[in-house]
């Protein structure tokens, strides 16, 4: 989310999903939305009943597609092309919108001239789309406001994931489509609390509520509010410390939730960055390939088990409560990890509830300073900024002045992906999630029902492609890159365009992530998922 | 804000917002009208026939459903004709109902009960007119039932308003009605989606859950799964998670859910797999140890490494307050930056 921190002060989601009915026109980009966020399809699809435009931007004939206006059907990894040249498009034609560009803007210049080399032929050649396809998204999107921007992973899951991320957030403000209602750039946040996540702070360079640990005033607020604190250098991100692991400069870890040696790509490296570990300290509810790796293991209470907030990817804190006492011999987290560090003889661990928690976070972080439990017991949740407790919530950002002042506009180039397919490699593969399953799998695969309707990986090749191998529905296949092979059944289908092969993350005996690339994004090291080379095979 | 319009129900002044319908403003007056195909979320569609008015100055029986009020309208609800007519209506749906209410899982919470109370309808008159229909048990988490369906296209409209798509409709015609799949396929083979929402909006036991347990109390609380954070009250009873439906003042979900909120949120909390004692990896692997022991040995280790030897990894998935605690552990015990989320991934 590097990219719209860097143009708009914050990368949260501009706008709310409530936005979505009042939107003109959405394009929804890089995204499978009726597959990750089932309910936010719901409300586009509604919207589109009720004359909204809807265009689809996705290689793959997603599920919204069926509802669309207009579908591109870009290649692979070529998003910053495609959203520079809708923006040059849109200049060539005068839709901008000139006022805003004007005064609530900077750095246009330099981004209007990294648009010569945008122009809709090299654009159309890269993307594999038609001149009159990307004039006609083009004139949709800006001619209909007001209009919104969704994306998700398929936009940030590559090595250039910051620059397309920007490259949509040019052509949100080329158009003057921010800080309206139903206008917008939303990032669609994959779990439940990655957004809270962020803003409470598990974040290398930042505190809770983004306060820079670089900030010297935010340092010094910090080390007098919890007695001692951390330097002024961000840590290391994730990859990197999968990195530094393996290197033996990290040497132990503490694990919360999450499945890494399922979830992470290239998950080979992983494994063996994990077993370098001197200690490593897994907190999960199931046992799972990370909770294996570990010396030690804590049990933690599920979502049901105890009181919190989450955040949503519109930035809404809700409740959540305790319906049941945390199964016998279970804790909440919160607690498992306030008494590790008490036991490490730190000071201001003693809370008596997860309140008690946010209380805390109410007086240190003032964006969330209004987000108190009383409030959130008589409201539909409370979307941050929200400042005070008189203050309502932030439903729409930037709505006078951008987060950091003016919206910055970025020059951008194309850049093809890390990998590409090869005559060894030929198939480019995506990887993505299913309605189905969810994530590793640890709470989907526990409902019955569910593995009905999907139990195992599939590989979707289309049947073109599929002809051409011999592969029939149902074949057993050898799916290999540079990096390892996994197995999987053939789904043939031609929701996958030719060329490209698909899979989830969401099955432990197909580790999708074996084969996934090195490939990452140079600002955020987001890992690139959405694209590595591929070889099938039948397995006879 | 919507105009204000006045209108007269039974003699009732009221005021109504400009462009409801008869039924939306009789009913938000709390003037009950009986209905069985309007549900609020859809759009109009006068199919039961149950609504049905006088209306002065209009001809004939318009169903309020599908009427837009207008300023000064007078509106009848009772009386004469269309008592007997609304009562003939119910006879028909009656005659293909079954009638063993007592067993049925929509006993008390049915909308035809409602309206057959409401009119003082007691006994059939009418013989079966419709034979006796397939059941559509492919789906793990519901059943369609037909023999129990009055054929009020609720859930035919909301797979195609609400959710988009349009897995189920209305097929045949006359006594051959039915809620079908194309090519009279099963609903596991069709489209669906198995969100639950047709079943969340039928009226009678057609559509109902496998799991049929009324709950002694629910809780509200927020779906464990995707970033759209749908409201969602949880039904317990007898000790276990029985139930999960969508809140309808959810500030992200406005009542709906997916197939895993409704489905797939409380079966996994009180699974037997379930981790729950801590484990301490010994020459024998991983052995269960008691929690004291267990946070004494993470301390001590914690503390016996330097500030970038360590790293933090806190979850996307519990709570704010969790990963709080969890990053200022990192930062004012641990003392280190090395701190991360997967919201890369
Ligand atoms: S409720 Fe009006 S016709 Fe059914």
């Amino acid at each position: 989310m590097a990219g719209l921190a860097t143009q708009f002060g914050s990368g949260a989601m501009t706008n709310s999903i409530g936005d979505i009915a009042q939107s003109a026109c959405l394009l929804n980009i890089g995204a499978n939305t009726a597959d990750a966020h089932p309910v936010i399809a719901y409300q586009m699809e509604q919207a589109v009943r009720r004359g909204a435009k809807l265009i689809v931007i996705n290689p793959r004939r997603v599920g919204l597609v069926r509802h669309a206006d207009l579908w591109l059907r870009p290649r692979a990894g070529t998003n910053v092309s495609l959203l520079m040249g809708l923006c040059r498009a849109i200049l060539d034609n005068g839709w901008q919108d000139d006022a805003f560009i004007a005064e609530r803007c900077e750095n246009f210049d330099a981004m209007k001239q990294s648009l010569e080399q945008h122009d809709l032929d090299s654009v159309a050649k890269i993307t594999g789309l038609k001149v009159s396809e990307i004039t006609e998204a083009a004139r949709m999107y800006a001619l209909n406001a007001p209009a919104a921007i969704s994306y998700a992973m398929g936009i940030c899951e590559w090595s250039h994931g910051t620059d397309a991320v920007m490259a949509v957030g040019n052509l949100a403000m080329i158009t003057g489509n921010i800080g309206k209602p139903g206008a917008g750039v939303n990032p669609l946040r994959g779990q439940n609390n990655v957004q809270g996540a962020c803003d409470m702070g598990a974040l290398p360079g930042i505190y809770v509520g983004y306060q820079s640990v670089a900030d010297t005033a935010a340092h010094e607020k910090f080390a007098k509010a919890w007695g001692n604190t951390s330097g002024f250098t961000p840590g290391l991100t994730l990859t990197q410390m999968f990195d530094a692991a393996a290197e033996g400069k990290i040497k132990a870890m503490y694990i919360i939730g999450e499945n890494p040696m399922l979830s992470d790509p290239n998950s080979t490296h992983i494994e063996k960055a994990l077993r370098k570990l001197d200690f490593l300290v897994v907190q999960d509810i199931f046992r799972n390939e990370t909770t294996a790796m570990a010396h030690v293991v804590l049990p933690g209470a599920s979502f049901a088990e105890k009181d919190g907030t989450f955040t949503n990817t519109e930035r809404r804190f809700q409740r959540v409560r305790k319906v049941i006492e945390p199964l016998s011999g279970c804790r909440p987290d919160w607690l498992i990890t306030a008494q590790i560090a008490q036991r490490m003889g730190a000071a201001g661990f003693d809370y008596a509830s997860p309140q008690d928690i946010m209380r805390e976070i109410n007086a240190l972080a003032p964006g969330f300073a209004g987000i108190t439990y009383e409030r959130l017991e008589t409201c539909g949740g409370l979307q941050w900024p929200c400042p005070s407790v008189e203050h309502p919530g932030t439903p729409v950002l930037h709505t006078h002045l951008f987060a950091r002042g003016r919206g910055r506009f970025m020059p951008l180039e194309y850049r093809p992906p890390f990998e590409v397919p090869d005559k060894d490699y030929p198939f480019l593969l995506d990887t993505g999630r299913a309605l189905f399953q969810y994530h590793t799998g640890t709470q989907t695969r526990r409902v019955a029902g569910l593995n009905k309707f999907m139990s195992e990986e599939k590989l979707q090749i289309n049947p073109k492609d599929a002809a051409k191998l011999g592969i029939h529905e149902g074949d057993m296949l050898a799916i290999s890159s540079r990096r390892g092979s996994v197995r999987a059944r053939a789904a043939l289908t031609d929701v996958t365009p030719v060329g490209t092969v698909y899979m989830t993350f969401h099955f432990r005996e197909t580790p999708t992530n074996l084969l996934t690339s090195p490939g990452r994004d140079p600002v955020t090291h987001t890992p690139e998922f959405k694209a590595c080379a591929v070889r099938v095979e039948k397995v006879l | 804000m919507a105009d204000i319009v006045k209108i007269v129900i039974d003699g009732r002044e009221i005021e109504a917002c400009a462009g409801a319908t008869v039924l939306e403003a009789a009913l938000s007056a709390g003037i009950y009208i009986p209905n069985l195909c309007h549900h609020p979320d859809l759009e109009p569609y006068g199919g039961c026939r149950l609504c049905i008015v006088e209306i002065a100055g209009m001809r004939g029986l318009p169903t309020a459903c599908t009427t837009r009020v207008t300023d000064g309208m007078t509106v009848k609800t009772y009386g004469g004709e269309l008592d007997r007519v609304r009562r003939d209506t119910l006879q028909l749906i009656m005659a293909n109902h079954p009638s063993d209410c007592l067993s049925c899982a929509k006993n008390q919470r049915c909308e035809l009960q409602k309206v057959t109370a409401y009119l003082g309808v007691t006994e059939r008159t009418m013989a079966r007119t419709m034979p006796e229909q397939e059941v559509d048990d492919s789906n793990p988490f519901f059943t369609l039932d037909r023999n129990y369906c009055i054929l009020c296209g609720r859930c035919t409209r909301t797979c195609a308003e609400i959710v988009g798509v349009g897995a189920i409709e209305l097929m045949g015609r006359g006594d051959q009605t039915r809620v079908g799949v194309f090519g009279d396929k099963t609903l596991m083979e069709s489209d669906c989606r198995s969100c639950g929402e047709c079943m969340a909006r039928c009226p009678v036991g057609a559509l109902r859950p496998k799991v049929n347990v009324v709950p002694a109390y629910e809780v509200l609380t927020t779906c464990p799964y995707c970033a759209v954070g749908c409201s969602i009250y949880l039904g317990m009873r007898d000790g276990r998670l029985v139930s999960a439906r969508g809140n309808k003042d959810g500030g992200a979900n406005r009542g709906m859910l997916c197939v895993k909120g409704r489905f797939g949120a409380t079966e996994f909390v009180q699974h037997p797999d379930r981790l729950t004692t801590p484990l301490i990896r010994g020459d024998n692997g991983q052995q269960p140890a008691d929690w004291d022991s267990v946070l004494d040995l993470v301390a001590a280790r914690f503390k016996s490494y330097a500030p970038d030897e360590v790293a933090v990894v806190p979850s996307s998935r519990t709570t704010n307050e969790d990963v709080y605690v969890a990053q200022k552990l990192a930062r004012a015990a641990l003392r280190t930056n090395n701190i991360d989320n997967c919201a890369r991934l």
